[in-house]
């Protein structure tokens, strides 16, 4: 954010130390993201495993030999 | 309102399997074990005419189906009986079918149609009993990914005197929308997959024209079956046939809760405005094939807007109809269906994948993206694909959708005891609940039944059919008392007759 001094000494520092809490806010979000973003990915990591053992054998045999008539 | 869901229907490393009679056993299965008296309701025919058109005319029978089909399933004598929770379980063509019972409201659909999963994952486990037979899977989703698609239709009671023009004319944009909230996701662009890649909805890619009869061939966007199974004077059946088959619930809940609720702002004449999409049937195929949900579509007024704005137009419409006709006297469940609405499609706008407890497409989505990246899979990944058929596996240990929820992955709307309790409860506000009490108090004289009709064979000369056109008579508060007190269906017969 671009500031201007506008002569006012009191305004002035009011303005710096709001930027200063944005900055933190910023920095504090960002970090809550990418922890959100890390736990995200470990999360999917381990769903992914579960879902390797589950899955069928064979993927490209099992979805080759589903076959489906028509319906409705 | 109802839903019935035809089930895809594998037996693995058997290719040339006859899937009607794997359909066929697996329905036998579950309802010869069922019915311990040995005795089986058959289904009544006598009122069923498909072929009718809600605009006023009559097919001849042979364009309208698929001829490789049977004429009529009856005919072949394949499996189709009636549960005491008061569904139609059968063999339609080629794949098992739950109709759930009539409710009234979405969360109802919501429960029956999950008691529909659970009847199909036991009846495959009973079929398993049978000496010699092959394990058969079921697959709760709408395409083989080689051309085949087969439907979850929805059904509603609309009042006969709606002109059909205005159903039609502020249905399309809405259907042609609505699946950014309940499409089931797919991997695979083209009928017959020719093309790598991801889709929303599993069905968007089968339908071709705007409106008509079809349901098998050039399928229409509104389908125009009149066949309301109750008095055709008072009533019409809204028979859709666009919808993907849901597993999560939410997704379900919305689907119908939504349509309830723009059926009603049709009814009651409240549109003002005109949503027509131009070119809807490229715009259904258009939406779906982007994820990104950045498409825009462009309305017949000039304005361009995406799928989820599309929706936006018709949540705020909703809302303001709720408000005017109801304002705080709503009742807890509309009020819990546009808060959803509203919430899901905020959501959608900033961040699809916040929606993933949600909705399937998306939750589908996230596993195959993990899968891309974690294994550096394209789309033409067989392993993409079989996660995209396996999500809809009935079987809770095999399952994909049914191992999220396993881990907590996925908001539910009813609980499983509830569940297991409509796999053989009746809903108690509908004439479903006659049907299903009389099932399982009289499954010796109960000859036959259908939508429309229960019939009584109770030893006399002739068989004793008790119409019920009314779906709201025959409810627990109409009739409960009533079947509590006759010990035999004759003393019910009796009792009905006025005797």
């Amino acid at each position: 954010m671009a500031t201007r001094d506008s002569g006012g000494g009191q305004q002035h520092t009011n303005r710096r130390a709001d930027e200063a809490d944005e900055v933190t806010t910023e920095e504090s979000e960002a970090s809550d993201l990418k922890e959100r973003h890390e736990k995200l990915s470990e999360d999917v990591d381990s769903l992914l495993d579960e879902i390797d053992d589950v899955l069928e054998e064979n993927a490209e045999e099992f979805v080759k030999g589903y076959v489906q008539k028509g319906g409705e | 309102m109802g839903i019935e869901t035809e089930y895809g229907v594998s037996v693995p490393g058997q290719p040339n399997t006859n899937q009607m009679l794997a359909s066929s056993l697996v329905v036998n299965s579950y309802a010869n074990r069922t019915s311990s008296s040995g005795s089986r309701a058959r289904w009544d025919f006598e009122e069923e005419s498909p072929l009718r058109d809600a605009r006023g005319f009559e097919l001849p029978r042979e364009p309208a189906v698929d001829p490789s089909a049977p004429a009529n399933e009856d005919d072949l004598g394949l499996a189709n009986v009636i549960l005491t929770n008061g569904a139609r379980l059968y063999v339609d063509h080629a794949h098992p079918e739950f109709s759930s019972p009539e409710v009234t409201n979405p969360r109802d659909v919501v429960l029956w149609d999950k008691a529909g999963e659970r009847v199909m994952a036991e009846a495959a486990r009973r079929a398993l009993t049978v000496p010699g037979a092959k394990p058969v899977y079921l697959y709760k989703n709408n395409t083989d990914n080689k051309g085949v698609s087969y439907g979850c239709h929805e059904n509603y009671l609309m009042a006969r005197s709606t002109p059909f023009g205005e159903i039609v004319r502020n249905l399309i944009p809405f259907f042609v929308s609505r699946q950014v909230i309940c499409g089931a996701g797919r991997v695979g662009l083209g009928v017959d997959s020719r093309e790598a890649g991801f889709q929303i909805s599993q069905r968007a890619d089968f339908f071709e024209v705007e409106v008509g009869l079809e349901t098998t061939l050039k399928r229409p966007i509104i389908n125009t079956r009149d066949e309301p199974h109750a008095d055709p004077e008072k009533y019409r059946r809204l028979h859709v046939i666009i919808g993907d088959a849901n597993m999560s619930e939410v997704a379900t809940y919305l689907k119908v809760g939504t349509t309830s609720l723009v059926l009603a702002m049709i009814e009651d004449g409240w549109f003002s405005v005109d949503l027509s999409v131009d070119g809807p049937v490229a715009a259904l195929r258009a939406i779906s094939h982007d994820p990104s949900l950045k498409h825009l579509v462009t309305l017949r007024d000039g304005r361009e807007m995406t799928g989820v704005q599309l929706q936006m137009e018709y949540f705020e419409q909703a809302r303001k109809y709720v408000e005017n006709r109801f304002g705080s006297d709503v009742d807890p469940q509309t009020a819990d269906i546009l808060s959803r609405w509203e919430s899901v499609l905020g959501r959608l706008e900033v961040d699809p994948m916040s929606c993933a407890r949600e909705l399937d497409w998306v939750a589908k989505l996230s596993i195959l993206e993990g899968y891309r990246s974690r294994d550096s899979l394209n789309w033409d990944s067989p392993r993409l694909e079989l996660v995209d058929l396996q999500y809809h596996d009935v079987r809770p240990e095999k399952g994909l959708y049914n191992r999220l929820v396993e881990r907590g992955r996925f908001d539910l709307v009813v609980s499983e005891d509830e569940v297991t309790r409509a796999m053989t409860e009746p809903p108690e506000d509908t004439r479903a609940f006659f049907r299903g009490r009389c099932l399982a108090r009289y499954p010796q004289q109960v000859a036959a039944a259908s939508w429309d009709s229960v019939i009584f064979d109770i030893g006399r000369d002739s068989l004793q059919r008790v119409p019920t056109l009314e779906p709201l008579r025959g409810t627990k508060a109409h009739v409960g008392e009533l079947l509590d007190r006759c010990a035999t269906a004759a003393d019910l017969v009796d009792a009905l007759a006025g005797r």
